[in-house]
């Protein structure tokens, strides 16, 4: 009865303390306190912990610097500063859906201004409530991709490039390497069996039609640790090109097996989520000669990131606790994208009022006409860090240029020009695509004027 | 003493029979209800409802499925998340390729779906028990995922294989609102919790529990364990499966089968854990803790560090967050390897005496 007793005795303590500790935690929960309402809120759902953390780390850093750098060079814009939230989204698209509306939650009229998530899924579990919300979903360089077509989503934005678009440029690439033509070429696409590697087969296919090289797909189970198989498969193959659709761990594995079965990597040719620092530098020599797409440039050597350096991390107010990592791909990458959503910013201000907060739908309507030239991009001092990105509502794309890059074993160099993928043959699939989708959700494709 | 049933006499079969015998208890459920019914759709901010209230209610009902398979009837299985997958997929082509069928039918009968692949996977138990049950589910999961990635029929031919659920629209009304979604949940998840609640109180219940405790002596006494155990599976899987179905129509919205993977299963299986095993109040405190408890950390911590000046970045509050959820677990599985539910059980006892201690 005693020790009964006592149990209980200290099982309600517990309880109580436990009780006190989530009453006060509620008070938390419940005091979610708003931006300032003077600052143009922007919503960062952002990864740096997780599988895919490493990637995010850069990236996320990127972004935030540039935001830095514009509050502390430039007062904000226009004299409107910019605030941000990060939330951990781990990759994973159910706390992607938390954090959108958390930070929702957060924002004040900017609705979160643009929201980047880097990450194919969390775009698909947010694009009905960003369109919901008015606020612009930002996809750079991946999908929804059938979002190209603005009048079907009109708040969804797969800027510069898609996987189809890149794909594409990376036949182009190909078809000028070779002379002009790929007939009677064989390539192999080695893919991760997800949504991102399927979506550029229907574009391959395409193109192998027009070009008449005969293509051959091989899946890669998640995560892709285990390649003997497929790479064996591409040495009875023995095809002339690799086009590479990896992903985390899966792309450094690729290369190893590549090397051990006695497969040129400089016939491997990847997409823009294999080709960082993050990617190869693991694979140590195997990934020597290896090529990637990429829609932004590496280095220090273009302006505004070696003004990052100066103005943000000499003021100790540099994102990143590794600052080797400015300078690298996806950290430029990550500039890239706070680079245009500035330049939205701007531009939403130019028309709506100087000085102002924008709203999510004003943002909309910057985003859908955009207009970033290598002249303004030579004003921000970004030259030649990423390309001209001009939008309309047929366009959320914008541009669909990538360059080749290649790993020497130390960096990336650019090994060609600005390529842009067949917009005749692609756009058209993702016009049939968009219109089945409003079919089903019963919406009639239009035009936002405003 | 304010948790005493004395006085309370129970004058007839049906009173002593009743799902809550004790007045307190009828009164704090009725308030329950009247705050999730009436305030909460009323006061409750978006962020409430859509990131965490309804993910709550959903991943109840998939818990609740999942415990009367493990909890009632004693199957181990990590397929849970499979059998979402279905039910949301089943739905959303039954929506798709079936001109004018109503919504809830889909609903019935996606879960009717997860329930028939349910008791395909089921089958093995006949012959294995325990953790290699585990591993023939463990199939499930794998080989549904797979199923719906490799044909890409199921997700209308869809070149990334998500699906976006279509426009909830149910006796001309549209379900756009956080607030409507959240009714339409509620009522879902009340109405599957009273059968379900019935249901264990029932005969199969009690077959259930019988073939859990001892299977052999259940077939002495006439249970036929086939039956009994396919059912057991069946009713899960339908529960899971309508779990699945609100996910993808009133959660996530799209969704895809990778979604759906064995981390969700676990997820599931620890909500069952930890809320109680064999309990249906348990699910609803599993999941909360579950659900909950991450997101409170992570809102928590930064606000803690903030008042400290610690410096503490985003990454490593997510870390810190994973080890605390960790030792949470651990803490509560010590001090009540039954589950909050026995937490609560013994909360009840401590409240019948209080403030006298005997």
């Amino acid at each position: 009865m005693k020790t009964n007793q006592i149990a209980l005795t200290t099982g309600l303590m517990k309880t109580k303390s436990l009780t006190l500790s989530l009453v006060l935690g509620l008070g938390v929960f419940l005091g979610v306190n708003s931006a300032q309402a003077d600052d143009q809120f922007i919503s960062i759902p952002s990864y740096r912990v997780g599988p895919y953390g490493q990637n995010g780390q850069a990236f996320y850093g990127g972004f935030v610097d540039y935001l830095n750098k514009i509050n502390i060079a430039q007062n904000g814009i226009n004299g409107v500063k910019l605030a941000w939230e990060e939330c951990e989204t781990e990759y994973n698209n159910a706390k992607g859906v938390e954090c959108y509306e958390r930070l929702k939650g957060k924002s004040g009229v900017s609705k979160g201004t643009a929201i980047h998530t880097m990450s194919t899924g969390i775009s698909y579990s947010v694009l009905d409530k960003s369109q919901a919300d008015k606020v612009p979903l930002i996809m750079m360089g991946y999908g929804r991709t059938d979002a190209v077509d603005g009048s079907v989503f009109p708040y969804a934005f797969p800027l510069v490039t898609t996987y189809q678009m890149q794909a594409s440029a990376i036949v182009k690439f190909l078809v000028e390497k070779n002379g002009g033509s790929l007939a009677n070429k064989k390539i192999v696409y080695l893919y991760h069996d997800s949504a991102y590697g399927k979506e550029p087969i229907v574009a391959l296919e395409a193109e192998s039609k027009i070009n008449r090289f005969k293509l051959v797909e091989i899946p890669v189970a998640h995560p892709g640790n285990e390649q003997g198989a497929q790479w064996l498969k591409i040495r009875e193959e023995n095809p002339d090109y690799v086009i590479f659709w990896g992903w985390g761990v899966m792309n450094q594995t690729a290369l190893k097996a590549a090397q051990k079965v006695g497969f040129s990597r400089e016939k491997i040719i990847g997409s823009w989520w294999a080709g960082s620092e993050e990617d190869v530098m693991p694979a140590g020599d195997a990934a020597k000669g290896y090529m990637s797409a990429t829609w932004n440039v590496s280095g220090k050597s273009v302006p505004v990131i070696a003004e990052i350096e100066k103005v943000v991390y000499d003021a100790g107010k540099g994102n990143l606790s590794d600052k080797n990592k400015v300078g690298t791909i996806l950290y430029n990458r990550g500039v890239s994208a706070a680079v245009v959503t500035v330049e939205a910013i701007k531009l939403a201000q130019n028309k709506f009022g100087k000085g102002k907060v924008m709203t999510g739908e004003q943002m909309r309507w910057a985003f859908e006409n955009l207009n970033i030239t290598n002249q303004s991009l030579n004003a921000l001092g970004a030259t030649g860090l990423l390309p001209e990105i001009k939008t309309s509502c047929e366009n959320h794309e914008g541009s669909g240029k990538v360059k080749i890059q290649q790993w020497d074993g130390t960096k990336w160099n650019l090994v060609s020009d600005w390529i842009e993928g067949n917009k005749a043959l692609i756009h058209p699939l993702f016009k049939a695509s968009a219109s089945e989708y409003a079919k089903e959700k019963n919406i009639t494709p239009t035009c936002l004027k405003n | 003493m304010i948790y005493r049933e004395s006085g309370q006499f129970k004058t007839s079969y049906r009173a002593d029979s009743q799902v809550f015998p004790i007045l307190q208890d009828r009164i704090g459920f009725a308030v329950i209800l009247f705050v999730a019914l009436l305030v909460i759709p009323l006061f409750a901010s978006e962020y409430w409802i859509n990131a965490i209230l309804i993910p709550f209610l959903i991943f109840s009902l998939a818990a609740m499925g999942l415990n009367f398979l493990t909890g009632y009837a004693g199957q181990l299985s990590l397929g849970s998340a499979a059998f979402m997958a279905v039910g949301a997929y089943a739905a959303y082509n039954f929506q798709l390729r079936v001109e004018g069928i109503p919504f809830l039918v889909s609903f019935v009968l996606g879960g009717c779906c997860a329930a028939l692949v349910g008791v395909l996977f089921g089958l093995p138990s006949l012959r294995i028990k325990g953790f290699y049950l585990a591993v023939a589910t463990l199939a499930a999961q794998f080989f549904v995922v797979w199923c719906l990635t490799k044909f890409p029929w199921f997700s209308n031919n869809s070149s990334s294989g998500v699906i976006s659920a279509q426009n909830l629209v149910m006796f001309g009304f549209t379900f756009n609102t956080p607030e409507t979604k959240y009714l339409l949940v509620l009522a879902i998840v009340i109405l599957m919790s009273v059968l379900g609640k019935n249901l264990v109180r029932s005969a199969t219940g009690r077959s259930w529990m019988a073939v859990r405790d001892m299977d052999v002596a259940a077939e002495v006494i006439g249970f036929h364990l086939m039956k009994t155990k396919l059912l057991a599976f069946a009713v899960s899987s339908f529960y899971c499966g309508l779990a699945g179905v609100l996910y993808a129509y009133c959660y996530l919205g799209a969704v895809e089968p990778d979604g759906f993977s064995l981390e969700l299963s676990f997820k599931i299986l620890f909500m069952v854990i930890i809320g109680g095993v064999g309990s249906i109040l348990g699910n609803y405190l599993g999941a909360a803790f579950i659900l909950l408890l991450p997101i409170f950390l992570d809102i928590a911590m930064p606000f803690i560090s903030g008042i400290l000046h610690l410096p503490i970045s985003n990454s490593v509050v997510s870390h810190i967050q994973v080890m605390v959820f960790g030792w949470l677990i651990i803490f509560f599985l010590i001090i009540e390897p039954h589950g909050l539910t026995r937490l609560w059980g013994i909360a009840k006892e401590k409240l019948r005496l209080w403030p006298f201690p005997h």
